[in-house]
């Protein structure tokens, strides 16, 4: 009984403390918010936290913005998603009650579908880093992106297969997953208009760790390449047991697979694998890039991460900085007046230069081929269509 | 027959209901300084439902079935391919286009519920006449899987069973999900449709079906002997269930406004049953309680993923990830401490209250007393 | 295409092998406590994550025994804090309690280790290539299915011939009876998860150099297939548990190779339920004994 009691004023306790730690955190002086929507747990935990890095250290770099001669410090307000719909929506609108001028994110395009509605009832403008699904902006006149699209990003796939001599391809996807299901159904799609063969489909479940069976499916086909786009989880598996079973062909993935943790993972079994991505860091195309190359990197060891730039971070970074300059221009903190602003925007990012089309989408009309070569990703051409 | 007790819980009910109303109606008014409360409200409200359906089954009736996720998949994407307006409909299916027969179909959202319920409990009648006659753990097993089942059938683009070839891309999307399902024009709409199925089947509960469920639960061979069919009242409650389950299905999509097949997880039912056995199984106020305390302590709990600052120290164990620890820590210890859950088995009568009230003012006072005779001694 | 069929076959096997040990933990706490030991998954995933961090301080020859020594750890503790106190429960609360412990472990990992997936260490002897048959593998592969019936003809003969088995089987028939005839129902307890716990460790530690990296949900779906597996075979039944384990393994393969690689979990399923009808306790389950 005793016990119960302590439990109980356990559970005050930490009540009170979420009571008063609400009214200490508000800083004092004139500030904007920036909400970051990203999931931090869940499925998709590691690649929203890799984009949060992105959009922090560009938060360090501008960190205060002049409106009307008054200077503001920009706030952002964090919050998981969970990679959860059914978490998603009230993690939006905890964004939007909390008076964020501006929201960032997400990675994964299903939670920002989900909360691409309230952000736009509630007249705030939202840019998404990485999220390639054409939905997330399509018939959202607030939702803005600064990547390139999945059909985009399966047809430079399939563009490469083709010069490279490819007829016979495979395509492995994740049940389920829009971003997996959607590109790899947008690269046979491209494939098919090229003449060149898909000679299997494969899918496979959530959270499938033995990728042996459907990879001996595709083995029996022989195919001379493989494209798999899928998490950053799947993506060693897939790759180390491919290698394993003794399948020598070329694999390919989407963005999602520029992440130094997937060399790590795959024990040499990634050199040879071919990425489409945002970004390289090796050619500082432009100013802001150079700048953040050399300054992310100490950043990414600051927070005990490898020092390879993963793209979707390099997104983060140019998001945050089309709406910190979406603001400037505006001069005003009202969300209609951010998002027309936003879709006049042009400026040059960390990933090239950045002007949204009549949807929102970035104007993007090329990318980057990399491929791993002794443990690193090799820039190898740009792709434009 | 209207004895006095019944009276005065209608009253107390009625006296909630109108304060609930006028509450919501000022948030309403209210909305866009209240959007993330009405938002929590509202997902409660659903979720309430939900847990109340799933409680008729697994508290009332003893039957333990895990295929809650199954039903409500089932719910929403009726609801939503019912209701997704055939303008929205052809950039809703980007991938292969809508199937013809459904392109021009749209009802309005309670008839599109309701269907949505029905459909639920058709499968659910179906279904139950195999799996209804394994006992406890083998049927909470196997209506698991028939819930990983339906998500499997709903994600895949292409129905390949022999003699039978269906482009599910067309109908469910696949795995792209459906968006714009119309949402709850405000959350007084949400609480009606809530409120109704609440009521309902608190009628269904209190009415002689609900006390033949509860004779199964008790004891079976009991039940027989005094001429209760016991297949026939787990099948009818498993129904019942599933059909207001697929009702919550469609509340959800309303709420979500967007699904995807990823949302029906086992995850989602083990969410629900939380809420069931926090609040008390086999109690009808618990399964509303219990789904009103998770998604409020959820949201309470945000607190924890970002770093604090108490009296100018920042405490390093405030980041990412920390506020869903602190969640099922939380979890655990009520579930550890408070073994029947919040209201065990009881319901908030005010009955209730006055009796709780009684003992903690009883508690109370002999605690001063005890202090008052401490003091005395020391004099 | 023959030589896709054995190939698929040999991969079942392994993965059943793999199965196998995990679902042994599910079938033995089963078989004691009456619980659906949720959290076993996650045990498993723990494991993983306890081998990252002792090969990266010890030589991994040394790493192996501590890791399932912190496993057992591990396993007693949720056993003593979330199950123990609720023996006198209503089923439902403790399975609840599993639950939460599966959620607060998935949580904690998390918040701990970043859902970023982290590098397993390589056990190089395991991954000595092999060419078994025309098929190239690897010996993990090969020693899997071999470990894992080695082991349950070991704990079969434990539970026949030493006093902590025979106490088990005692508290697994009757519970009250065992405590009357002087069974010490705690210590017994503590074994079953001590064995459970070191059996996932080990299954862990096969599964996982074979698949290079841990995530915080990598024990989610092992967990539901191999609980899948224990209650095929039988749950309480060890035997069942082995039988179970590779027969989820194969058929899942089986039905990936035929190209219904979407349906695999699906079927599966479907399998356990048809399997459930015809024997309602599973392929070695006993017959539930109504009392009136």
């Amino acid at each position: 009984m005793k016990l119960k009691k302590f439990l109980s004023l356990i559970l005050v306790f930490i009540l009170s403390i979420s009571m008063f730690s609400g009214c200490g955190s508000s800083e004092k002086g004139d500030i904007i918010k920036i909400g970051v929507f990203e999931p931090f747990t869940g499925e998709n935990g590691g690649g929203g936290y890799q984009e949060a890095l992105g959009i922090r250290y560009a938060n360090q770099l501008y960190k205060t913005i002049d409106i009307d001669g008054t200077t503001y410090t920009i706030v952002l307000e964090e919050v998981d998603n969970k990679s959860d719909k059914t978490e998603a929506v009230n993690a939006a609108n905890s964004l939007i009650s909390k008076g964020v001028s501006a929201i960032i994110g997400s990675y994964g395009s299903g939670v920002s579908i989900a909360a691409g509605s309230y952000f736009a009832e509630a007249n705030i403008p939202a840019i998404g880093c990485s999220c390639t699904n054409p939905q997330v902006t399509n018939g959202n006149d607030y939702y803005f992106r600064a990547c390139f699209l999945d059909p985009f990003q399966g047809t430079v796939m399939a563009n490469y297969a083709k010069n490279h001599g490819y007829n016979k391809v495979a395509v492995i996807t994740q049940l389920g997953d829009d971003y997996s299901e959607g590109l790899g159904s947008y690269f046979v799609r491209a494939c098919q208009n090229m003449g060149i063969n898909v000679v299997r489909q494969e899918k496979f479940q959530p959270n499938e760790q033995d990728f042996r069976a459907i990879l001996s499916n595709i083995k029996s086909e022989d195919p001379q390449f493989i494209f798999a786009p899928s998490s950053i989880a799947s993506a060693p598996l897939i790759l180390e047991q491919a290698r394993e079973m003794g399948i020598t062909c070329q694999i390919g993935g989407g963005d999602t697979w520029e992440n130094g943790s997937i060399i790590d993972n795959a024990h040499g079994a990634a050199e040879g694998m071919v990425v489409t991505t945002f970004y390289d860091d090796k050619s500082k195309a432009t100013m802001e890039g150079e700048k953040f190359v050399n300054g992310f990197k100490e950043y990414l060891i600051q927070n005990k991460q490898p020092d390879v730039i993963p793209a979707v971070s390099a997104l983060g970074y140019d998001a945050y900085l089309a709406v910190y300059k979406a603001i400037e221009k505006a001069q005003s903190l009202d969300g209609e007046e951010i998002r027309n602003a936003l879709a006049e925007l042009q400026f040059e990012g960390v990933t090239g230069d950045i002007s949204f089309d009549e949807n929102g989408d970035a104007k993007k009309n090329s990318a980057y081929i990399k491929e791993v070569e002794n443990g690193e990703f090799v820039f190898k051409e740009i792709t434009t269509l | 027959m209207l004895n006095k007790n019944k009276l005065i819980n209608i009253i107390f009910a009625t006296i909630i209901i109108a304060v609930s109303v006028l509450i919501l109606v000022y948030l309403d008014i209210h909305e866009k300084s209240f959007r993330y409360e009405i938002s929590i409200i509202n997902k409660a409200l659903v979720y309430a439902v939900i847990a109340l359906s799933m409680n008729i089954a697994i508290g009332f009736t003893g039957l333990f079935s895990l295929g809650q996720a199954g039903f409500l998949a089932i719910g929403a994407y009726v609801t939503a391919i019912l209701t997704i307006s055939p303008e929205d409909k052809i950039s809703v299916y980007y991938v292969d286009g809508v199937a013809n027969f459904l392109q021009n179909i749209q009802f309005s959202p309670v008839v599109a519920i309701l269907i949505g319920g029905l459909s639920a409990a058709i499968v659910a009648s179906i279904l139950g006449f195999p799996v209804l006659r394994l006992k406890s753990d083998y049927l909470a097993i196997a209506t698991l899987g028939f819930a990983e089942i339906i998500r499997a059938v709903i994600a895949t683009p292409q129905l390949n069973l022999p003699g039978l070839k269906i482009n599910m891309n067309r109908i469910t999307n696949g795995s792209f999900g459906l968006k714009n399902i119309p949402n709850f024009k405000s959350s007084l709409e949400c609480f009606i449709y809530c409120l109704i199925c609440i009521v309902l089947m608190i009628f269904i509960i209190k009415s002689t079906i609900g006390r033949d469920f509860r004779a199964v639960r008790e004891d079976e061979i009991a039940a027989q002997s005094v001429g209760i069919n016991i297949f026939k009242t787990k099948e009818l409650s498993f129904i019942i269930s599933s059909f207001f389950t697929g009702i919550g299905g469609g509340l959800l999509a309303m709420y979500l406004r967007s699904i995807e097949s990823k949302t029906f997880s086992i995850n989602l039912t083990y969410e629900i049953l939380l809420m069931v056995v926090l609040g008390g199984i086999g109690s009808i106020s618990g399964s509303i309680v219990g789904s009103f305390l998770v998604n409020v302590g959820k949201e309470v709990l945000r607190f924890c993923d970002t770093p604090q600052n108490i009296f100018g120290i920042q405490i390093p164990i405030f980041r990412t990830g920390f506020r869903m620890v602190i969640y099922s820590i939380l979890l655990m210890i009520i579930v550890l401490f408070f073994r029947k859950g919040i209201m065990g088995g009881k319901e908030i009568s005010p009955k209730e209250i006055s009796k709780f009230l009684k003992r903690t003012v009883d508690k109370f006072n002999m605690f001063i007393n005890r202090i008052k005779k401490k003091k005395g001694e020391i004099r | 295409m023959n030589l896709n069929l054995l190939e698929q076959a040999m991969i079942g096997i392994s993965i059943g092998g793999a199965y196998a040990l995990i679902a042994i933990g599910y079938t033995l706490v089963y078989g004691i406590l009456r619980l659906i030991n949720f959290a076993h998954g996650d045990i498993f995933m723990m494991a993983g994550y306890f081998m990252i961090f002792c090969a990266s301080i010890l030589p991994i020859y040394v790493a192996i025994p501590i890791t399932i020594i912190e496993t057992c750890i591990l396993g007693v503790l949720i056993e003593k804090v979330a199950y123990k106190p609720l023996r006198e429960a209503p089923r439902m609360s403790i399975m609840i309690s599993a639950i939460g412990v599966s959620y607060l472990l998935q949580n904690l990992a998390t918040y701990l280790f970043t859902a970023i997936p982290i590098q397993y260490p390589r056990i190089e002897f395991l991954k000595t290539p092999i060419t078994l048959f025309g098929v190239l593998t690897n010996l993990a592969n090969i020693i899997t299915p071999i470990i894992a019936i080695l082991l349950v003809l070991f704990l079969i003969w434990i539970l026949k011939n030493t006093k902590v088995g025979l106490s088990m089987r005692a508290v697994s028939r009757d519970y009250e009876a065992a405590s009357l005839m002087g069974v010490k129902i705690n210590k017994t307890i503590s074994w079953t998860f001590i064995i459970g716990s070191s059996l996932a460790a080990i299954g862990s530690i096969l599964y996982f150099s074979n698949r290079s990296a841990v995530f915080p949900y990598s024990g989610s779906l092992p967990g539901l297939k191999c609980f899948v597996a224990a209650v095929f075979g039988g749950i309480g039944s060890i035997p069942g548990a082995l039988i179970g384990g590779f027969f989820i393994g194969i058929c899942e393969n089986l039905i990936k190779s035929a190209g219904y690689s979407t349906f695999s979990d699906a079927f599966t399923f479907v399998v356990l339920i048809i399997m459930l009808l015809f024997r309602p306790t599973g392929l070695f389950g006993e017959k539930l004994i109504e009392k009136v």
